[in-house]
């Protein structure tokens, strides 16, 4: 046999059909859906009178619009009731599992699918949102689809599929202290630009990945279609199957020891080909700042914002000019100079466990400076804060004047009551800085969580390397 | 869905690089439950000032490119997030046909499952369009899919490349789910070969309705 790469192995594996010329039908084997665009996709199925092929293949969440706050309140939000409401009324009617907002296992649906072991190497997994890609942290096959392709996956548990080309990205050697798995990713981002990756799959690998834990490697494979990729993924290895083992939906004893006998293979053969390959030495990665308007416009915490004429081409130009005005910074300002008003600590880029206690190892003691208006520390999963409150990570935060809230989605996308208002600045731990994604005129600087909570206690954008830092993913 | 096979129409210019779903529909328009009445918000927070006045600095605000129905983009058109409201607002708006050097793959995705086509020319011969598109008021292009080409009144004539697959989609307006059930007997053959639950434990201890109220 030829030898193939990881994503070739689980594309094989999953073709239904297939005839020359045309895409295939591959199979999906798991199908997570969530309030914001699931609706019209039930909504088709009820006019064409079919059902959902597989309900049990199949798992619902709220998250994208819930309340971090008190969930015990009425909803105000009368949008985002109805869309509650909808997707429990079609959970029920179409018999599919429902993590609602009251739920002990809640939380964003990239967060919840690996916690409860839903996720597992070699699957293919969808998602209406286009972050679905944090799953190839487990060798997953896992990309974001739109609300039609929801359809279609309920309608039929397959979906209408070309094949992709593969990017092999490598990062080598050893990551410093301070340097995370988000400055991994935004400094491949940086590399590649925001396009560089479209029409492939990445594989991510190299020490530097290798020695990352599952949280670290999917905040990497998260921010993958930041790079234009669909999909990222990481071979699974023995970090994989530890984190995995014993977890809700992980089979238990003789099932699993066989399961990861299978899931050993799922590696890319020596002498398998990627269509393109680049790499990156981790040594040389300093923990990053977006400055401008998507996460290609990156930079390290030591660098100044660029002036507009640093760019050769003229659309790079001109959306560096407007991408500056936008966020209301001068060309050749230091970053650490750049003071911040509100900071947000999660997003299903950055809010498992291991992003909240670096973040609370490097707060402890200190104090929120005077001029942040907010400070936020949101969950992905009530799984995730329940654990945090048992180590006492939520008195650390409190102490220091962080507000600890409830699981979801919350200000990255601002889509319920937590949003940043206009002209002012955050540091943020999501995955899109985009013109108005975290509010109207809204200015997002991306960052790891260690940088996000030292620019909460600076007041401004610090370098983190200069804190006493806890080694982080 | 609406099959498509020639368009001729007016020309607007969108001069900007990398230009986001998140632009087309912002995030306070993801809460509808239809897929309807997008149009009027496409490219909102660009579009309207406070109280949704038109934006006058905005192009598609400019008297001269009222009623266009054919988008003239930059690289990486549709970057970003996966929400199929992009291209709901983007036809809704009237646009039945977009023009960029490259697209993001959902959003390009998205596009064939709404009877719209993202067409693709180089980057040079979208500054050329961009070019003809200033200069002239009212600029118009027709674009034919059988024949893969985009032409403009004076002779203008350039080709463009499109996976016959995707072709065929939008010529004969394919319903994809209808398309993929004719394949039944091959899903079920999967399902018997490859147990997906093979390796999914059903634990007990997960509540899935747990309504605290």
């Amino acid at each position: 046999m030829p030898p193939k790469t990881l994503y070739q192995k689980i594309w094989d594996d999953h073709v239904v059909w297939e005839e020359p010329g045309k895409p295939a039908l591959i199979y999906i084997d798991r199908h997570l859906i969530h309030e914001g665009t699931s609706p019209q996709a039930f909504a088709g199925l009820r006019s064409e009178g079919r059902p959902v092929r597989r309900p049990d293949l199949t798992f619902a969440v709220m998250d994208h619009s819930v309340p971090t706050t008190d969930r015990t309140l009425p909803i105000l939000d009368n949008d985002a009731k109805l869309q509650f409401d909808a997707l429990e009324k079609n959970c029920r009617e179409f018999g599919v599992r429902l993590f609602d907002m009251n739920s002990r296992n809640q939380g964003i649906v990239h967060i919840i699918g690996p916690e409860l072991g839903i996720t597992q190497p070699g699957q293919t997994i969808v998602c209406g949102d286009s972050h679905t890609s944090t799953h190839g942290a487990f060798g997953t096959l896992a990309f974001g689809i739109g609300t039609s392709e929801v359809e279609h996956v309920l309608a039929t548990e397959c979906l209408v599929q070309a094949r992709s080309k593969t990017l092999h990205i490598l990062v080598r050697g050893k990551r410093p202290k301070g340097v995370t798995a988000k400055d991994i990713i935004l400094a491949i981002i940086g590399k590649i630009g925001i396009g560089g990756g479209t029409g492939h799959v990445a594989e991510y690998g190299g020490e530097a990945i290798r020695a990352l834990s599952m949280d670290g490697r999917m905040t990497v494979c998260n921010m993958s279609i930041e790079g234009g990729a669909r999909a990222g993924m990481v071979a699974p290895d023995e970090t994989t199957f530890a984190y995995l083992e014993g977890r809700p939906f992980v089979p238990r004893g003789k099932v699993f020891q066989e399961a990861v006998e299978r899931w050993k293979q799922l590696r890319t053969d020596d002498r398998a080909k990627f269509d393109m390959t680049v790499e990156l030495e981790a040594e040389k990665i300093a923990p990053q700042v977006t400055w401008g308007t998507n996460p290609g416009m990156v930079t390290s915490v030591t660098a100044r914002v660029p002036d507009p004429h640093e760019f050769q081409d003229p659309n790079d130009q001109k959306a560096t000019e407007s991408a500056l005005k936008y966020m209301g910074l001068k060309p050749g300002t230091p970053i650490v100079d750049i003071p911040v008003d509100r900071v947000f600590i999660g997003s299903c880029t950055n809010s498992r466990l291991d992003d909240l206690r670096a973040a609370a190892h490097l707060v402890a003691g200190k104090r929120v400076a005077k001029n942040i208006k907010q400070a936020l520390i949101v969950p992905g999963s009530r799984g995730i804060k329940s654990q945090a409150e048992k180590e006492g990570l939520h008195r650390i935060f409190t102490a220091a004047g962080f507000e600890w809230r409830d699981a979801g989605c919350s200000m990255c996308i601002g889509m319920n009551a937590d949003v940043l208002p206009p002209h002012e600045r955050s540091a943020s731990t999501s995955n899109r800085n985009f013109e108005g994604r975290q509010g109207k005129d809204s200015r997002t600087h991306l960052v790891s969580p260690v940088m996000a909570a030292a620019a909460a206690i600076a007041g401004h954008f610090v370098d983190v390397r200069e804190f006493d830092v806890a080694h982080v993913e | 869905m609406q099959p498509f096979t020639m368009h001729t129409g007016m020309v607007a210019p969108l001069d900007r690089v990398n230009v986001d779903t998140d632009q087309m529909v912002p995030k306070q328009f993801l809460k509808a439950l239809t897929r309807e009445g997008f149009g009027r918000i496409l490219f909102y927070d660009w579009r309207y000032l406070p109280g949704e006045k038109p934006n006058p600095e905005f192009v598609l605000n400019f008297p001269r490119y009222k009623g266009a129905s054919v988008l003239l983009a930059r690289a990486n058109f549709g970057c970003g997030s996966s929400r199929e409201h992009a291209p709901w607002g983007v036809k809704d708006y009237g646009f039945r046909v977009i023009i960029a050097p490259s697209y993001a793959d959902i959003f390009y995705n998205n596009c064939f499952k709404n009877g719209i086509l993202p067409a693709t020319l180089s980057e040079e011969q979208i500054e050329e369009l961009f070019q003809h598109t200033e200069k002239e008021e009212g600029y118009s292009l027709t674009v034919n899919l059988p024949n893969q080409t985009i032409a403009d009144k004076h002779g203008l004539m350039f080709k463009f490349e499109i996976a016959p697959s995707r072709k065929e989609v939008l010529l004969k307006g394919l319903d994809d789910i209808g398309t993929s059930l004719q394949h039944a007997a091959a899903i079920d053959a999967y399902e018997k070969a490859h147990s997906a639950t093979a390796t999914m434990y059903d634990p007990v201890d997960v509540k899935y309705y747990s309504n605290g109220r």
